[in-house]
């Protein structure tokens, strides 16, 4: 066989700038939850990723694989980050590196590294966490207002790097485990039209996730068929829950502004190796989260059950694509 | 074919850097005729022609070298006067490094033209003039080198494509032929409208050519029935099956060829031969070769078909020890020996950048991020090809992945952020598949061989019994003992000769 080594350009493009572009889009968010809630989420970020990247060359290195491209390929780093972030800021740290381990140990790792884990990993990891530590996992801070303060304080955090100072703050449900609550104890809610101004910190976290997403669409990082799919398909089936009894069912805006769903939509259901590869079957795969997550949030035991439907979804992956797998040229 | 004014843009491609405008600068440069001339013997797809001089022998321009033996194959021509000095193995410009028989003619700067008849179309059969184009030397010179007499031997060509998109990047022969030729470009494609007996033709040309567009405009106002088509710079308009797309809006799998259409592509430089053959009786003996890369001076020559490639290296400012790719970076390879000649397919020389010398080969597994598939213009899943070209399952490969419909254009590879040399991995494939297929016939023809031989084994055994069956049958009772009797007394004959021997 002839050996012919072409092309011989490339366009600049690697699994770390890809990787990097997704933190990017993170950023703001980072930077609006630091402001409301404190810096302890950076501490967070910070032992967190670093045991993950830990985990990481500790497993590349019993695997055989060569330690410095795949550490850095970013992967590892993406997924704490995303599970870190779906998690309360104010989670044990021990509770959190045992989130990691499955993240990276276990779904990643032990299903063959990067490209062949069928289960999304981040979701994994807060998909442990959640059935073992639900308490843990339903206490959020509650926000005071933006807080400049909080930045100074991460700093002096740092000066000292003293974690003595037990960090108090006030916790209580989301907003989506309280109404839950209340509907089901047969309560009456009314739910305010939203604005801008009536915004609380967690759906301007969200709108930030979204505006996040719309910029790894620009950068063509996603294509826009799982976010889209999934806004469309929460907003189209809690509408027809809504409409059905509006004194019973959560609003469709309020199912978008709370929870993961952004966060999800963009970041989440859009990791390349454990979704659907052909375009028909990410609109499936994003639809039928979108149902399995109003379903969970009505009916089911957890406040939110974006992390379940990812993870059943992903099973559902070799069979989406047997069944979109599109025509070739030619052939249609 | 309906002709419309649209254009169909296919799905994919992908819009590299064109690097285009370095070796358009100054018109095309001829060398002077080189001391020697190395001309491989075969330079086209089909069986080597027949070698029709021998060594010391003085041959001329334009004289034939060698003859085609059968359909597919392509006659050889001595590009300029001089003396055969060698017949012989030689290092030719293929990726397998291989050499190849090839002829050494020692030039004698006379460049003297063999005395060719002038060719009357008008006067020749359509038989004849096949035979004629036999010896014409013309073949695909955009670089797949196929005879081009086969390609004019049809009646049921309807719409003739002229293929002047040249999507490679680096690569502006066909640009500089269209703008310094055009009169023998379209003489070159009057000629084959009037062998095909159709009335239209369209150029197909990418709109980052914008003076040779003009010329071309220029020259055919007035003409009818040459169009020009203007399509979108988007690599690989310039594949045959893609540029159909695009101006006809008709899709050709890997099943069907444009001929099944009534459609037949050209490449400009292969019509510019046609034109040169037909009004001046000139045979394929040189060809416009881009050279451009890492050089200092990029240009297009005119280059004699056996002309040593370091000449035109040299000429261009570059050294005797690049690294040269033949062809543009997308398809083409990398030379494994860059003292060899130039020869029909040679369209390209392109001086290997830095970039290109210092890309990065770690390969990273793959993470499904279908930037492949988002240009891949044969609409094929590229990661799946991957994965099962990697673990070896051929059948799904062809059966639902449809592995030969791709056309190695290398925009996986170019968009790739794991690095994945996805073509090496499709080439791989192709070639274990075609190697199975063809061990597979073999193993068919010998079993059916053997069983045939089983068949007649067991079929002359029934016809023997009965036929021995058949004549017991016909004798009867009584003939057998007179059968019989006389066997006996032949025998107690014998016995009694062979007693009175032994006496």
């Amino acid at each position: 066989m002839a050996i012919i080594d072409s092309p011989a350009i490339k366009e600049r493009s690697t699994v770390s700038i890809v990787m990097f572009t997704v933190i990017l889009a993170l950023l703001p968010s980072l930077f609006l939850q630091i402001g409301f809630f404190g810096y302890q989420i950076l501490g967070n970020l910070f032992i967190g990723i670093g045991f993950a990247l830990f985990l990481e060359a500790i497993c590349l290195r019993l695997r055989n694989y060569p330690i410095r491209p795949f550490v850095l390929d970013g992967s590892a780093f993406v997924a704490a980050w995303l599970l870190i972030v779906s998690v309360p800021a104010n989670i044990p740290i021990w509770t959190l590196l045992i989130g990691i381990f499955f993240s990276i140990v276990v779904a990643k790792h032990a299903y063959g590294g990067i490209g062949s884990n069928p289960f999304n990993p981040a979701m994994i990891g807060y998909a442990v966490l959640l059935i073992s530590f639900p308490k843990i996992m339903t206490n959020w801070p509650v926000s005071e207002g933006f807080e400049v303060n909080n930045f100074i304080q991460f700093f002096e955090f740092f000066s000292f790097l003293n974690t003595n100072e037990v960090y108090d703050a006030v916790v209580s449900a989301t907003p989506l485990d309280q109404i839950k609550t209340l509907l089901f104890l047969g309560e009456e809610v009314n739910i305010l039209p939203i604005s801008f101004s009536t915004l609380a910190p967690y759906q301007m976290i969200a709108l930030l996730y979204f505006l996040g997403g719309l910029f790894l669409v620009y950068k063509k990082v996603i294509t826009w068929h799982l976010p889209l799919s999934l806004i469309l398909s929460i907003y189209f089936f809690s509408s027809l829950l809504y409409f059905y009894d509006q004194s019973t069912y959560m609003s469709p805006m309020f199912h978008l502004l709370n929870g993961a769903t952004f966060l999800a939509a963009f970041f989440i259901i859009t990791d390349p190796v454990s979704s659907p590869t052909t375009l028909k079957g990410k609109v499936i795969f994003g639809i039928l989260i979108g149902l399995i997550t109003v379903i969970i949030r009505n009916y089911g035991g957890y406040p939110d059950g974006i992390a379940f439907a990812v993870i059943f979804m992903n099973i559902c992956v070799p069979l989406i694509e047997k069944f979109t797998q599109p025509k070739v040229f030619g052939y249609e | 074919m309906e002709l419309t004014d649209k254009i169909f843009k296919f799905f994919g491609g992908i819009k590299p850097n064109g690097h285009k405008s370095i070796s358009t600068m100054n018109p095309i440069k001829r060398l002077p005729i080189p001391k020697k001339l190395i001309i491989p013997v075969r330079q086209h797809v089909g069986k080597v022609p027949n070698i029709k001089v021998s060594v010391g022998e003085r041959v001329l321009k334009g004289q034939i070298l060698a003859e085609p033996v059968a359909n597919i194959s392509a006659a050889t021509h001595s590009s300029s006067s001089g003396t055969v000095i060698a017949i012989e193995s030689n290092k030719i410009p293929h990726p397998s490094g291989l050499p190849d028989l090839c002829i050494t003619i020692e030039t004698d700067g006379k460049d003297e033209w063999i005395k060719n008849d002038k060719i009357d179309r008008s006067r020749l059969s359509s038989e004849a003039l096949y035979e004629v184009m036999k010896f014409s030397g013309i073949v695909g010179l955009g670089g797949a080198t196929f005879p081009t007499h086969i390609k004019l031997n049809s009646n049921k060509i309807k719409t003739l494509i002229v293929n002047a998109a040249e999507c490679e990047p680096y690569i502006t022969c066909d640009d500089m032929a269209m703008q310094e030729k055009t009169k023998e470009f379209i003489e070159g494609i009057q000629i084959t409208m009037d062998i095909l007996k159709i009335p239209h033709a369209i150029i197909g040309i990418e709109d980052n050519k914008p003076k040779a567009i003009e010329k071309l405009k220029i020259s055919l106002s007035g003409s009818k029935n040459i169009s020009i088509k203007v399509v979108p710079t988007i690599y690989p308009s310039g594949d045959e099956k893609r540029l159909i797309y695009l101006m006809l809006g008709l899709k050709i799998s890997k099943e069907k060829r444009p001929v099944d259409f009534g459609i037949q592509v050209f490449n400009v430089a292969t019509l510019i031969s046609l034109g040169r053959f037909f009004y001046h009786s000139e045979p394929v003996i040189s060809r416009i070769v881009t050279v451009t890369g890492a050089l200092k001076r990029p240009n297009n020559y005119e280059a004699l078909i056996g002309t040593p490639i370091q000449e035109l290296i040299k000429d261009a400012g570059g050294s005797p020890n690049q690294d040269i790719i033949m062809g543009g970076p997308m398809m083409g390879f990398k030379l494994p020996h860059t003292d060899v000649s130039v020869t029909k397919a040679m369209n390209c020389l392109l001086a290997m950048t830095d970039d290109m010398k210092s890309k990065d080969t770690f390969e990273m597994p793959c993470i499904r991020c279908t930037k492949c598939v988002e240009v891949c213009p044969a609409q094929l899943q590229p990661q799946e090809l991957y994965w099962h070209a990697k673990s070896k399952q051929f059948e799904k490969l062809t059966e639902d992945y449809k592995l030969f419909d791709c056309i190695e254009c290398g925009c996986c590879s170019y968009v790739c952020p794991s690095n994945i040399p996805l073509v090496q991995y499709y080439r791989y494939a192709k070639s274990e598949i075609r190697d199975q297929l063809k061990s597979s016939e073999v193993a068919d023809i010998a079993r059916e061989r053997n069983e045939f031989r089983l068949y007649r084994i067991e079929r002359e055994k029934k016809e023997r019994a009965e036929r021995n069956a058949q004549r017991r049958a016909q004798t009867s009772d009584i003939d057998k003992k007179k059968l019989i009797e006389e066997k006996k007394a032949a025998i107690a004959e014998a016995m009694k000769r062979i007693e009175e021997k032994e006496k």
